[in-house]
Protein backbone atom coordinates (compact mmCIF):
# COMPACT_ATOMS: atom_id res chain seq x y z
CA UNK A 1 0.00 0.00 0.00
CA UNK A 2 1.56 3.26 -0.93
CA UNK A 3 0.86 7.00 -0.21
CA UNK A 4 1.87 10.25 -1.04
CA UNK A 5 1.02 13.90 0.59
CA UNK A 6 0.79 16.73 -1.51
CA UNK A 7 3.39 18.84 -0.02
CA UNK A 8 2.26 22.12 -1.83
CA UNK A 9 -1.21 21.47 0.05
CA UNK A 10 0.09 20.30 3.55
CA UNK A 11 -0.32 23.13 5.91
CA UNK A 12 1.22 21.32 8.56
CA UNK A 13 -2.10 20.62 11.00
CA UNK A 14 -0.56 17.46 11.77
CA UNK A 15 -4.04 15.87 12.25
CA UNK A 16 -2.10 12.59 10.51
CA UNK A 17 0.71 12.54 12.37
CA UNK A 18 -1.67 12.35 15.58
CA UNK A 19 -4.06 9.40 13.97
CA UNK A 20 -1.32 7.65 12.22
CA UNK A 21 1.90 8.48 13.79
CA UNK A 22 3.62 4.89 12.82
CA UNK A 23 3.48 6.49 8.68
CA UNK A 24 3.59 10.34 9.09
CA UNK A 25 6.22 12.50 11.53
CA UNK A 26 6.69 16.06 11.92
CA UNK A 27 10.01 16.86 11.44
CA UNK A 28 10.68 20.63 13.14
CA UNK A 29 7.79 22.64 13.94
CA UNK A 30 5.44 21.59 10.46
CA UNK A 31 7.81 19.65 7.72
CA UNK A 32 6.06 16.28 7.46
CA UNK A 33 7.86 13.01 6.97
CA UNK A 34 5.48 10.25 5.99
CA UNK A 35 6.52 6.46 4.50
CA UNK A 36 5.13 6.14 1.15
CA UNK A 37 4.67 2.46 1.85
CA UNK A 38 2.89 0.95 4.51
CA UNK A 39 1.46 -2.36 5.65
CA UNK A 40 -2.49 -3.86 6.30
CA UNK A 41 -1.45 -3.50 10.38
CA UNK A 42 -1.52 0.74 9.43
CA UNK A 43 -4.52 0.48 6.74
CA UNK A 44 -7.12 1.38 9.05
CA UNK A 45 -4.99 4.14 10.94
CA UNK A 46 -4.09 5.27 7.55
CA UNK A 47 -7.41 5.30 6.20
CA UNK A 48 -8.09 7.74 9.37
CA UNK A 49 -5.82 9.89 8.97
CA UNK A 50 -6.12 10.83 5.26
CA UNK A 51 -10.30 11.58 5.87
CA UNK A 52 -9.28 13.77 8.65
CA UNK A 53 -6.83 15.94 6.60
CA UNK A 54 -7.84 19.44 6.21
CA UNK A 55 -6.94 19.45 3.07
CA UNK A 56 -7.04 16.61 1.61
CA UNK A 57 -3.40 16.55 0.81
CA UNK A 58 -3.21 12.16 1.43
CA UNK A 59 -3.49 10.19 -1.69
CA UNK A 60 -3.75 6.61 -1.04
CA UNK A 61 -3.67 3.70 -2.93
CA UNK A 62 -4.58 0.63 -0.54
CA UNK A 63 -3.53 -1.94 -3.63
CA UNK A 64 -0.38 -3.66 -3.07
CA UNK A 65 0.25 -5.34 -6.38
CA UNK A 66 2.71 -3.86 -8.94
CA UNK A 67 1.18 -1.80 -11.26
CA UNK A 68 -0.51 -4.10 -13.96
CA UNK A 69 1.62 -4.90 -16.69
CA UNK A 70 4.32 -3.50 -15.56
CA UNK A 71 7.77 -5.63 -16.19
CA UNK A 72 11.01 -3.93 -15.97
CA UNK A 73 13.81 -4.56 -18.20
CA UNK A 74 10.70 -5.15 -20.86
CA UNK A 75 13.42 -3.31 -23.97
CA UNK B 1 -14.62 13.63 -41.51
CA UNK B 2 -15.01 16.87 -39.28
CA UNK B 3 -12.47 17.63 -36.49
CA UNK B 4 -14.82 16.85 -34.10
CA UNK B 5 -15.47 12.97 -35.41
CA UNK B 6 -11.96 12.92 -35.80
CA UNK B 7 -11.48 13.57 -31.89
CA UNK B 8 -14.26 11.12 -31.00
CA UNK B 9 -12.54 8.36 -33.41
CA UNK B 10 -9.13 9.18 -30.83
CA UNK B 11 -11.07 8.98 -27.86
CA UNK B 12 -12.16 5.74 -28.94
CA UNK B 13 -9.41 3.61 -30.93
CA UNK B 14 -6.51 6.48 -30.94
CA UNK B 15 -3.15 5.47 -30.07
CA UNK B 16 -1.65 7.14 -27.15
CA UNK B 17 2.53 7.20 -26.62
CA UNK B 18 4.09 9.13 -23.25
CA UNK B 19 7.52 9.10 -23.13
CA UNK B 20 9.04 9.39 -19.82
CA UNK B 21 7.40 7.07 -17.19
CA UNK B 22 7.46 9.26 -14.18
CA UNK B 23 5.37 11.76 -12.03
CA UNK B 24 3.67 13.91 -14.97
CA UNK B 25 3.42 11.01 -17.22
CA UNK B 26 1.68 8.91 -14.95
CA UNK B 27 -0.96 11.28 -14.25
CA UNK B 28 -1.39 12.35 -17.46
CA UNK B 29 -2.52 8.48 -18.34
CA UNK B 30 -4.55 8.73 -15.37
CA UNK B 31 -6.28 11.29 -16.56
CA UNK B 32 -6.91 10.41 -20.35
CA UNK B 33 -8.59 7.48 -18.73
CA UNK B 34 -10.48 9.16 -16.50
CA UNK B 35 -11.76 11.44 -19.17
CA UNK B 36 -12.73 8.29 -21.48
CA UNK B 37 -9.56 7.64 -23.53
CA UNK B 38 -10.30 3.92 -24.33
CA UNK B 39 -7.35 3.84 -27.06
CA UNK B 40 -4.44 1.86 -26.47
CA UNK B 41 -1.35 4.02 -24.59
CA UNK B 42 2.08 3.12 -24.31
CA UNK B 43 4.28 4.04 -21.70
CA UNK B 44 7.94 4.44 -22.07
CA UNK B 45 10.72 5.06 -19.71
CA UNK B 46 14.83 4.38 -19.28
CA UNK B 47 14.33 3.58 -15.99
CA UNK B 48 13.77 -0.02 -14.86
CA UNK B 49 10.87 1.29 -12.50
CA UNK B 50 7.27 1.92 -12.64
CA UNK B 51 6.90 5.77 -11.76
CA UNK B 52 8.08 6.54 -8.68
CA UNK B 53 7.58 9.88 -5.78
CA UNK B 54 11.43 11.84 -6.17
CA UNK B 55 10.84 14.54 -3.24
CA UNK B 56 11.87 11.86 -0.60
CA UNK B 57 15.13 11.04 -1.99
CA UNK B 58 16.26 13.67 -0.38
CA UNK B 59 14.65 13.93 2.37
CA UNK B 60 13.43 10.91 4.49
CA UNK B 61 14.86 7.96 1.69
CA UNK B 62 18.20 9.70 2.24
CA UNK B 63 17.58 9.98 6.20
CA UNK B 64 16.78 6.02 6.03
CA UNK B 65 13.32 6.96 7.19
CA UNK B 66 11.79 5.35 4.10
CA UNK B 67 13.37 2.55 1.25
CA UNK B 68 14.12 3.93 -2.01
CA UNK B 69 12.79 1.16 -3.39
CA UNK B 70 9.41 1.81 -1.75
CA UNK B 71 8.38 5.42 -2.78
CA UNK B 72 6.93 4.07 -5.77
CA UNK B 73 3.86 6.36 -6.32
CA UNK B 74 -0.05 5.26 -5.13
CA UNK B 75 -2.15 4.83 -8.88
CA UNK B 76 -5.25 6.54 -9.07
CA UNK B 77 -6.54 3.67 -10.78
CA UNK B 78 -5.53 1.51 -13.57
CA UNK B 79 -4.32 3.04 -16.59
CA UNK B 80 -4.42 -0.59 -18.81
CA UNK B 81 -1.11 0.85 -20.32
CA UNK B 82 1.65 -1.22 -22.06
CA UNK B 83 4.55 -0.70 -20.49
CA UNK B 84 8.52 0.07 -22.53
CA UNK B 85 10.44 0.12 -18.83
CA UNK B 86 14.29 0.02 -19.12
CA UNK B 87 14.51 1.09 -22.53
CA UNK B 88 15.13 4.90 -23.99
CA UNK B 89 13.17 7.07 -26.63
CA UNK B 90 16.34 7.44 -28.78
CA UNK B 91 14.59 9.53 -31.93
CA UNK B 92 11.29 10.86 -33.42
CA UNK B 93 10.07 11.19 -36.38
CA UNK B 94 7.01 13.50 -36.92
CA UNK B 95 5.94 12.34 -40.71
CA UNK B 96 5.92 9.14 -39.85
CA UNK B 97 4.22 9.78 -36.83
CA UNK B 98 6.43 7.12 -34.58
CA UNK B 99 9.35 7.09 -31.28
CA UNK B 100 12.06 5.37 -31.71
CA UNK B 101 13.78 3.20 -29.68
CA UNK B 102 17.10 2.80 -28.47
CA UNK B 103 16.62 -1.35 -29.00
CA UNK B 104 15.67 -0.58 -32.55
CA UNK B 105 11.90 -0.47 -31.77
CA UNK B 106 9.54 2.11 -33.09
CA UNK B 107 6.12 3.05 -31.42
CA UNK B 108 3.71 4.23 -33.79
CA UNK B 109 1.61 7.02 -32.19
CA UNK B 110 -1.40 9.85 -32.96
CA UNK B 111 -0.88 11.80 -29.77
CA UNK B 112 2.95 12.04 -28.49
CA UNK B 113 3.30 13.28 -24.49
CA UNK B 114 6.77 14.01 -23.62
CA UNK B 115 7.28 14.26 -19.71
CA UNK B 116 11.59 13.00 -20.08
CA UNK B 117 12.00 15.65 -17.25
CA UNK B 118 15.38 16.00 -16.22
CA UNK B 119 19.00 14.63 -14.76
CA UNK B 120 21.45 16.03 -12.91
CA UNK B 121 23.79 18.23 -14.01
CA UNK B 122 27.15 16.01 -13.89
CA UNK B 123 30.46 16.97 -12.84
CA UNK B 124 32.03 19.24 -15.09
CA UNK B 125 35.47 16.98 -15.51
CA UNK B 126 34.36 13.61 -16.75
CA UNK B 127 37.22 11.43 -14.93
CA UNK B 128 36.81 13.52 -11.71
CA UNK B 129 32.80 12.79 -12.01
CA UNK B 130 34.08 8.94 -12.32
CA UNK B 131 35.68 9.01 -8.70
CA UNK B 132 34.50 6.62 -6.67
CA UNK B 133 32.63 8.92 -4.10
CA UNK B 134 31.24 11.40 -6.53
CA UNK B 135 27.31 11.11 -6.41
CA UNK B 136 24.82 13.50 -8.08
CA UNK B 137 20.79 12.91 -6.95
CA UNK B 138 18.29 12.05 -9.14
CA UNK B 139 17.19 8.93 -8.99
CA UNK B 140 15.90 6.07 -6.54
CA UNK B 141 19.56 4.27 -7.54
CA UNK B 142 21.59 7.22 -6.80
CA UNK B 143 19.45 7.75 -3.24
CA UNK B 144 20.25 3.93 -2.81
CA UNK B 145 23.88 4.80 -3.42
CA UNK B 146 24.30 7.61 -1.25
CA UNK B 147 22.33 6.22 1.85
CA UNK B 148 24.32 3.15 1.26
CA UNK B 149 27.96 5.56 1.13
CA UNK B 150 26.65 7.75 4.03
CA UNK B 151 25.56 5.44 6.82
CA UNK B 152 28.59 3.28 5.71
CA UNK B 153 31.27 5.16 7.93
CA UNK B 154 32.50 8.25 6.28
CA UNK B 155 33.30 11.00 8.24
CA UNK B 156 33.30 14.25 6.01
CA UNK B 157 31.14 15.06 3.16
CA UNK B 158 31.43 17.82 0.38
CA UNK B 159 28.22 19.08 -1.17
CA UNK B 160 28.91 21.12 -4.42
CA UNK B 161 26.17 24.01 -4.33
CA UNK B 162 23.39 25.05 -1.98
CA UNK B 163 20.45 25.25 -3.88
CA UNK B 164 17.20 23.13 -2.94
CA UNK B 165 18.35 19.72 -3.38
CA UNK B 166 22.17 20.74 -2.04
CA UNK B 167 21.08 22.47 1.05
CA UNK B 168 18.63 19.28 1.86
CA UNK B 169 21.59 17.08 1.49
CA UNK B 170 23.50 18.69 4.14
CA UNK B 171 20.66 19.20 6.40
CA UNK B 172 20.21 14.92 6.05
CA UNK B 173 23.93 14.83 6.76
CA UNK B 174 23.96 16.65 9.57
CA UNK B 175 21.25 14.39 11.15
CA UNK B 176 22.96 11.30 10.40
CA UNK B 177 26.04 12.69 12.42
CA UNK B 178 28.44 13.59 9.43
CA UNK B 179 30.79 16.49 9.11
CA UNK B 180 29.78 18.44 5.90
CA UNK B 181 30.82 20.94 4.12
CA UNK B 182 29.23 22.96 1.33
CA UNK B 183 30.81 24.64 -0.78
CA UNK B 184 28.24 27.57 -2.98
CA UNK B 185 29.68 29.88 -5.63
CA UNK B 186 27.12 32.17 -5.04
CA UNK B 187 27.14 34.83 -1.70
CA UNK B 188 24.14 32.59 0.06
CA UNK B 189 21.96 29.55 0.07
CA UNK B 190 18.86 29.36 -1.91
CA UNK B 191 20.42 32.85 -3.21
CA UNK B 192 19.18 31.95 -7.12
CA UNK B 193 15.35 30.82 -5.84
CA UNK B 194 15.11 33.01 -3.15
CA UNK B 195 17.39 35.68 -3.28
CA UNK B 196 20.21 37.04 -1.13
CA UNK B 197 17.98 38.48 1.98
CA UNK B 198 16.40 35.09 2.85
CA UNK B 199 19.87 33.23 1.68
CA UNK B 200 21.20 35.06 4.75
CA UNK B 201 18.91 33.47 6.88
CA UNK B 202 19.58 29.70 5.31
CA UNK B 203 23.19 30.57 5.59
CA UNK B 204 22.46 31.05 9.60
CA UNK B 205 20.06 28.06 9.98
CA UNK B 206 23.14 26.03 8.43
CA UNK B 207 25.90 27.52 10.26
CA UNK B 208 23.80 26.82 13.42
CA UNK B 209 23.27 23.30 12.97
CA UNK B 210 27.19 22.65 12.07
CA UNK B 211 27.60 23.04 8.80
CA UNK B 212 30.84 24.09 7.29
CA UNK B 213 29.38 26.57 4.72
CA UNK B 214 31.84 28.11 2.37
CA UNK B 215 30.20 30.98 0.35
CA UNK B 216 31.51 32.69 -2.50
CA UNK B 217 33.85 30.15 -3.94
CA UNK B 218 33.59 26.98 -5.99
CA UNK B 219 35.27 23.76 -5.82
CA UNK B 220 37.77 23.62 -8.83
CA UNK B 221 39.17 20.28 -8.91
CA UNK B 222 38.78 16.91 -7.06
CA UNK B 223 41.57 14.48 -6.45
CA UNK B 224 41.31 10.98 -6.17
CA UNK B 225 44.27 8.41 -4.49
CA UNK B 226 45.53 5.54 -6.88
CA UNK B 227 42.38 3.10 -6.86
CA UNK B 228 40.41 5.60 -8.13
CA UNK B 229 38.63 6.59 -4.85
CA UNK B 230 37.73 10.42 -3.92
CA UNK B 231 40.41 11.98 -1.46
CA UNK B 232 40.22 15.93 -1.74
CA UNK B 233 38.95 18.49 -3.28
CA UNK B 234 40.60 21.81 -3.81
CA UNK B 235 38.72 25.00 -4.00
CA UNK B 236 39.19 28.36 -5.32
CA UNK B 237 40.12 30.19 -2.36
CA UNK B 238 43.56 28.33 -2.75
CA UNK B 239 42.07 26.18 0.08
CA UNK B 240 41.19 21.82 0.28
CA UNK B 241 39.34 19.52 2.00
CA UNK B 242 39.85 15.64 2.60
CA UNK B 243 37.12 14.43 1.78
CA UNK B 244 35.58 10.87 0.79
CA UNK B 245 32.13 11.81 -0.70
CA UNK B 246 31.21 14.47 -3.14
CA UNK B 247 27.40 15.10 -3.69
CA UNK B 248 27.34 17.13 -6.71
CA UNK B 249 24.28 19.26 -6.90
CA UNK B 250 24.68 21.95 -9.79
CA UNK B 251 20.91 21.61 -10.48
CA UNK B 252 19.67 19.81 -13.59
CA UNK B 253 19.63 19.59 -17.54
CA UNK B 254 16.71 18.63 -19.58
CA UNK B 255 16.63 15.88 -21.19
CA UNK B 256 15.94 16.51 -24.85
CA UNK B 257 18.40 15.45 -26.98
CA UNK B 258 16.65 12.69 -28.40
CA UNK B 259 14.13 15.42 -30.19
CA UNK B 260 17.68 16.83 -31.80
CA UNK B 261 16.52 16.80 -35.55
CA UNK B 262 12.84 15.97 -34.99
CA UNK B 263 12.14 19.63 -35.82
CA UNK B 264 10.02 19.77 -32.12
CA UNK B 265 11.18 23.07 -30.54
CA UNK B 266 13.24 21.37 -27.71
CA UNK B 267 16.88 22.59 -26.46
CA UNK B 268 18.49 23.17 -23.24
CA UNK B 269 15.94 25.16 -22.00
CA UNK B 270 13.01 22.34 -22.12
CA UNK B 271 10.15 21.97 -24.83
CA UNK B 272 8.66 25.46 -26.31
CA UNK B 273 4.98 24.41 -25.92
CA UNK B 274 1.55 26.65 -25.87
CA UNK B 275 -0.79 27.47 -22.78
CA UNK B 276 -2.12 24.10 -23.77
CA UNK B 277 1.04 22.24 -23.56
CA UNK B 278 0.65 21.45 -27.19
CA UNK B 279 4.62 21.37 -28.49
CA UNK B 280 6.03 24.06 -31.06
CA UNK B 281 7.84 22.95 -33.61
CA UNK B 282 11.00 24.79 -34.67
CA UNK B 283 9.48 27.42 -36.75
CA UNK B 284 7.17 28.20 -33.85
CA UNK B 285 4.28 26.66 -35.56
CA UNK B 286 1.97 24.90 -32.82
CA UNK B 287 1.57 21.12 -33.47
CA UNK B 288 -1.46 19.39 -32.68
CA UNK B 289 -0.36 16.20 -32.02
CA UNK B 290 3.04 16.44 -29.88
CA UNK B 291 2.15 18.02 -26.18
CA UNK B 292 4.92 18.27 -23.19
CA UNK B 293 4.38 18.29 -19.80
CA UNK B 294 6.48 18.04 -16.43
CA UNK B 295 10.40 19.45 -15.71
CA UNK B 296 10.90 19.45 -19.73
CA UNK B 297 8.28 21.67 -21.27
CA UNK B 298 8.34 25.55 -20.83
CA UNK B 299 5.21 27.85 -21.49
CA UNK B 300 4.01 31.45 -21.99
CA UNK B 301 2.35 32.33 -18.58
CA UNK B 302 0.28 35.64 -18.71
CA UNK B 303 0.93 36.61 -15.00
CA UNK B 304 4.68 37.00 -16.09
CA UNK B 305 4.39 38.89 -18.30
CA UNK B 306 3.90 36.16 -20.84
CA UNK B 307 7.72 34.89 -20.28
CA UNK B 308 8.23 31.21 -20.90
CA UNK B 309 7.98 29.41 -17.36
CA UNK B 310 10.02 26.51 -16.95
CA UNK B 311 9.27 24.79 -13.60
CA UNK B 312 11.03 21.83 -12.02
CA UNK B 313 8.23 21.41 -9.57
CA UNK B 314 6.57 18.28 -8.16
CA UNK B 315 3.12 20.10 -8.27
CA UNK B 316 4.00 21.60 -11.71
CA UNK B 317 4.34 18.31 -13.03
CA UNK B 318 0.93 17.24 -11.52
CA UNK B 319 -1.14 19.96 -12.89
CA UNK B 320 0.32 20.06 -16.33
CA UNK B 321 -0.22 16.83 -17.05
CA UNK B 322 -3.53 17.09 -16.09
CA UNK B 323 -4.19 19.63 -18.76
CA UNK B 324 -2.19 17.95 -21.32
CA UNK B 325 -4.01 15.18 -21.21
CA UNK B 326 -7.45 16.39 -21.58
CA UNK B 327 -5.92 18.71 -24.32
CA UNK B 328 -4.82 15.69 -26.17
CA UNK B 329 -8.45 13.86 -26.09
CA UNK B 330 -10.13 17.50 -26.85
CA UNK B 331 -11.61 19.41 -29.67
CA UNK B 332 -10.03 23.14 -29.74
CA UNK B 333 -13.39 24.98 -28.19
CA UNK B 334 -12.77 22.69 -25.07
CA UNK B 335 -8.89 23.20 -24.82
CA UNK B 336 -8.05 24.29 -21.44
CA UNK B 337 -4.78 26.57 -20.46
CA UNK B 338 -2.11 25.68 -17.73
CA UNK B 339 -2.04 28.99 -15.64
CA UNK B 340 -0.63 27.22 -12.63
CA UNK B 341 1.33 29.44 -10.27
CA UNK B 342 4.13 28.51 -9.48
CA UNK B 343 4.83 26.42 -6.38
CA UNK B 344 7.58 24.82 -4.27
CA UNK B 345 8.53 22.98 -0.93
CA UNK B 346 11.57 21.94 0.55
CA UNK B 347 12.46 21.03 3.86
CA UNK B 348 15.46 21.01 5.43
CA UNK B 349 17.56 21.71 9.10
CA UNK B 350 13.77 21.03 10.43
CA UNK B 351 12.16 23.55 8.76
CA UNK B 352 9.57 23.70 6.07
CA UNK B 353 10.08 26.31 3.23
CA UNK B 354 7.40 27.41 0.63
CA UNK B 355 7.37 29.53 -1.94
CA UNK B 356 4.37 30.33 -4.47
CA UNK B 357 4.83 32.83 -7.33
CA UNK B 358 8.38 33.65 -8.57
CA UNK B 359 10.37 35.10 -6.53
CA UNK B 360 13.40 35.40 -8.67
CA UNK B 361 11.36 38.04 -10.92
CA UNK B 362 10.98 40.10 -7.55
CA UNK B 363 12.08 43.46 -7.27
CA UNK B 364 11.01 44.02 -3.95
CA UNK B 365 10.85 42.73 -0.49
CA UNK B 366 8.86 43.08 2.57
CA UNK B 367 8.78 40.53 5.39
CA UNK B 368 4.72 40.20 6.74
CA UNK B 369 4.76 37.98 9.34
CA UNK B 370 7.50 36.79 11.70
CA UNK B 371 10.74 38.13 11.83
CA UNK B 372 13.85 37.24 9.90
CA UNK B 373 15.66 36.97 12.95
CA UNK B 374 13.54 34.02 14.22
CA UNK B 375 13.55 31.82 11.28
CA UNK B 376 10.10 31.64 11.06
CA UNK B 377 8.79 33.85 8.60
CA UNK B 378 6.42 35.23 5.74
CA UNK B 379 7.99 37.56 2.91
CA UNK B 380 6.40 39.02 -0.33
CA UNK B 381 8.27 39.95 -3.20
CA UNK B 382 7.05 42.76 -5.78
CA UNK B 383 7.33 43.32 -8.74
CA UNK B 384 6.36 46.80 -10.78
CA UNK B 385 3.98 47.57 -7.57
CA UNK B 386 2.16 43.87 -7.58
CA UNK B 387 2.35 40.71 -5.70
CA UNK B 388 4.21 38.53 -7.56
CA UNK B 389 5.40 35.98 -4.84
CA UNK B 390 5.68 34.69 -1.52
CA UNK B 391 7.78 32.64 0.43
CA UNK B 392 7.64 31.45 4.22
CA UNK B 393 10.18 29.30 6.51
CA UNK B 394 7.56 27.41 8.99
CA UNK B 395 4.60 29.44 7.81
CA UNK B 396 2.80 27.39 4.94
CA UNK B 397 -0.67 28.19 6.66
CA UNK B 398 -0.01 31.61 4.74
CA UNK B 399 0.43 30.03 1.07
CA UNK B 400 -3.19 30.22 0.10
CA UNK B 401 -3.41 33.66 0.89
CA UNK B 402 -0.95 35.03 -0.74
CA UNK B 403 -1.32 32.63 -3.41
CA UNK B 404 -4.49 34.60 -3.98
CA UNK B 405 -3.15 37.74 -3.60
CA UNK B 406 -0.37 37.16 -6.58
CA UNK B 407 -3.15 35.66 -8.82
CA UNK B 408 -5.50 38.76 -7.88
CA UNK B 409 -2.45 41.11 -8.76
CA UNK B 410 -2.72 42.55 -5.28
CA UNK B 411 -0.75 45.92 -4.76
CA UNK B 412 3.08 45.86 -3.51
CA UNK B 413 3.89 46.71 -0.93
CA UNK B 414 0.91 45.19 0.49
CA UNK B 415 -1.73 47.54 2.06
CA UNK B 416 -2.52 46.10 5.06
CA UNK B 417 -0.23 46.04 8.38
CA UNK B 418 2.06 42.99 8.96
CA UNK B 419 -0.51 40.29 10.06
CA UNK B 420 0.82 39.87 13.13
CA UNK B 421 1.00 43.51 13.83
CA UNK B 422 4.88 42.77 15.03
CA UNK B 423 5.58 46.00 13.10
CA UNK B 424 4.11 49.30 12.29
CA UNK B 425 5.61 49.72 9.04
CA UNK B 426 6.82 47.49 6.10
CA UNK B 427 9.84 48.45 4.90
CA UNK B 428 10.19 47.15 1.35
CA UNK B 429 14.27 46.00 0.35
CA UNK B 430 15.69 45.01 -2.16
CA UNK B 431 15.11 41.07 -2.69
CA UNK B 432 19.02 40.60 -3.61
CA UNK B 433 18.92 38.21 -6.87
CA UNK B 434 22.41 37.67 -8.12
CA UNK B 435 22.48 38.02 -12.29
CA UNK B 436 20.24 36.17 -13.84
CA UNK B 437 22.20 35.31 -16.32
CA UNK B 438 24.38 33.07 -13.84
CA UNK B 439 23.08 29.65 -13.92
CA UNK B 440 21.23 28.95 -10.54
CA UNK B 441 20.98 25.28 -9.15
CA UNK B 442 18.06 23.38 -7.39
CA UNK B 443 14.59 22.83 -8.11
CA UNK B 444 13.36 26.29 -9.06
CA UNK B 445 11.31 28.46 -11.54
CA UNK B 446 13.25 30.14 -14.44
CA UNK B 447 11.85 32.84 -16.95
CA UNK B 448 13.56 31.70 -20.26
CA UNK B 449 11.90 34.38 -22.28
CA UNK B 450 14.36 37.56 -23.35
CA UNK B 451 13.95 40.53 -23.63
CA UNK B 452 12.82 41.62 -26.92
CA UNK B 453 15.37 44.48 -26.97
CA UNK B 454 17.87 42.16 -26.52
CA UNK B 455 19.45 40.54 -29.51
CA UNK B 456 21.16 37.33 -28.80
CA UNK B 457 20.91 35.21 -32.19
CA UNK B 458 21.00 35.87 -35.80
CA UNK B 459 17.76 34.77 -37.44
CA UNK B 460 17.89 33.75 -40.70
CA UNK B 461 15.15 32.43 -42.13
CA UNK B 462 14.87 29.33 -44.84
CA UNK B 463 12.68 29.65 -48.17
CA UNK B 464 10.97 26.85 -49.07
C1 LIG C 1 16.06 14.72 -5.06
C2 LIG C 1 14.88 15.54 -5.52
C3 LIG C 1 14.12 16.25 -4.59
C4 LIG C 1 13.02 17.00 -5.00
N1 LIG C 1 12.30 17.69 -4.07
C5 LIG C 1 11.24 18.43 -4.45
C6 LIG C 1 10.49 19.16 -3.51
O1 LIG C 1 10.77 19.14 -2.31
N2 LIG C 1 9.43 19.89 -3.94
C7 LIG C 1 9.09 19.95 -5.26
O2 LIG C 1 8.11 20.65 -5.62
N3 LIG C 1 9.78 19.27 -6.20
C8 LIG C 1 10.86 18.53 -5.81
N4 LIG C 1 11.58 17.83 -6.77
C9 LIG C 1 11.22 17.97 -8.19
C10 LIG C 1 10.19 16.95 -8.66
O3 LIG C 1 10.56 15.68 -8.25
C11 LIG C 1 10.07 17.04 -10.17
O4 LIG C 1 9.54 18.29 -10.47
C12 LIG C 1 9.21 15.95 -10.78
O5 LIG C 1 9.78 14.70 -10.57
C13 LIG C 1 9.02 16.18 -12.27
O6 LIG C 1 8.35 15.11 -12.85
P1 LIG C 1 8.48 14.77 -14.39
O7 LIG C 1 7.61 13.58 -14.60
O8 LIG C 1 8.25 15.98 -15.19
O9 LIG C 1 10.01 14.43 -14.64
P2 LIG C 1 10.96 13.32 -14.00
O10 LIG C 1 10.48 12.93 -12.65
O11 LIG C 1 12.35 13.84 -14.16
O12 LIG C 1 10.77 12.06 -14.94
C14 LIG C 1 11.23 11.95 -16.25
C15 LIG C 1 11.41 10.49 -16.57
O13 LIG C 1 11.70 10.34 -17.96
C16 LIG C 1 12.77 9.45 -18.12
N5 LIG C 1 13.44 9.72 -19.41
C17 LIG C 1 14.28 10.74 -19.71
N6 LIG C 1 14.67 10.67 -21.00
C18 LIG C 1 14.06 9.58 -21.54
C19 LIG C 1 14.04 9.00 -22.82
N7 LIG C 1 14.74 9.52 -23.85
N8 LIG C 1 13.30 7.87 -23.01
C20 LIG C 1 12.58 7.34 -22.00
N9 LIG C 1 12.55 7.87 -20.76
C21 LIG C 1 13.27 8.98 -20.53
C22 LIG C 1 13.64 9.72 -16.92
O14 LIG C 1 14.53 8.67 -16.65
C23 LIG C 1 12.57 9.87 -15.83
O15 LIG C 1 12.19 8.64 -15.29
C24 LIG C 1 12.69 17.06 -6.38
C25 LIG C 1 13.45 16.34 -7.31
C26 LIG C 1 14.54 15.59 -6.90
C27 LIG C 1 15.35 14.84 -7.91
S1 LIG D 1 -3.26 16.28 8.18
FE1 LIG D 1 -2.95 17.02 6.10
S2 LIG D 1 -2.32 19.15 6.35
FE2 LIG D 1 -2.09 18.16 8.33
S3 LIG D 1 0.05 17.51 8.41
FE3 LIG D 1 -1.16 15.78 7.66
S4 LIG D 1 -1.10 16.00 5.44
FE4 LIG D 1 -0.48 17.94 6.29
Amino acid sequence: MRLVVDLNRCQGFAQCVFLAPDVFALHGDEALLFSPRFDEAHRDRVEKAAAACPVQAILVDYSDEPTKGVEPHVG
Amino acid sequence: MSADTDVEALRRQGRIVVVGASLAGLRAAETLREKGFTGSLTMIGDEPYEPYDRPPLSKQALLGRARPEDTALPRRRDIDAEWRLGVAAEGLDRDARQVRLANGDTVPYDRLLITTGTRARPWFHPEEAALDGVFVLRTRDDCARLHRKLTGGVSRVLVIGAGFTGSEVASVCRELGLEVTVVERGPAPLVGALGGVIGAVADRLQRKKGVDLRCGISVTALEGDDVGRLRRAHLSDGSAVDVEVAIVSLGAMRNTEWLAGSGVAAGARGIACDAGCRAFDVNGIVTDDIYAAGDVARSPHPLFDYQFLALEHWGNAVEQAEIAAHNMICSSPERRPHLWLPMFWSSQFGVNIKSVGVPSLGDQLVVTQGTLAEDRFVAVYGYRGRVIAAAAFDGAKWMGFYEQQIAAGAPFPPEYGTVDRRTGTLQAVDPGFPDPHLPTHGPTVTLTGHSPSERRVEFVPSHA
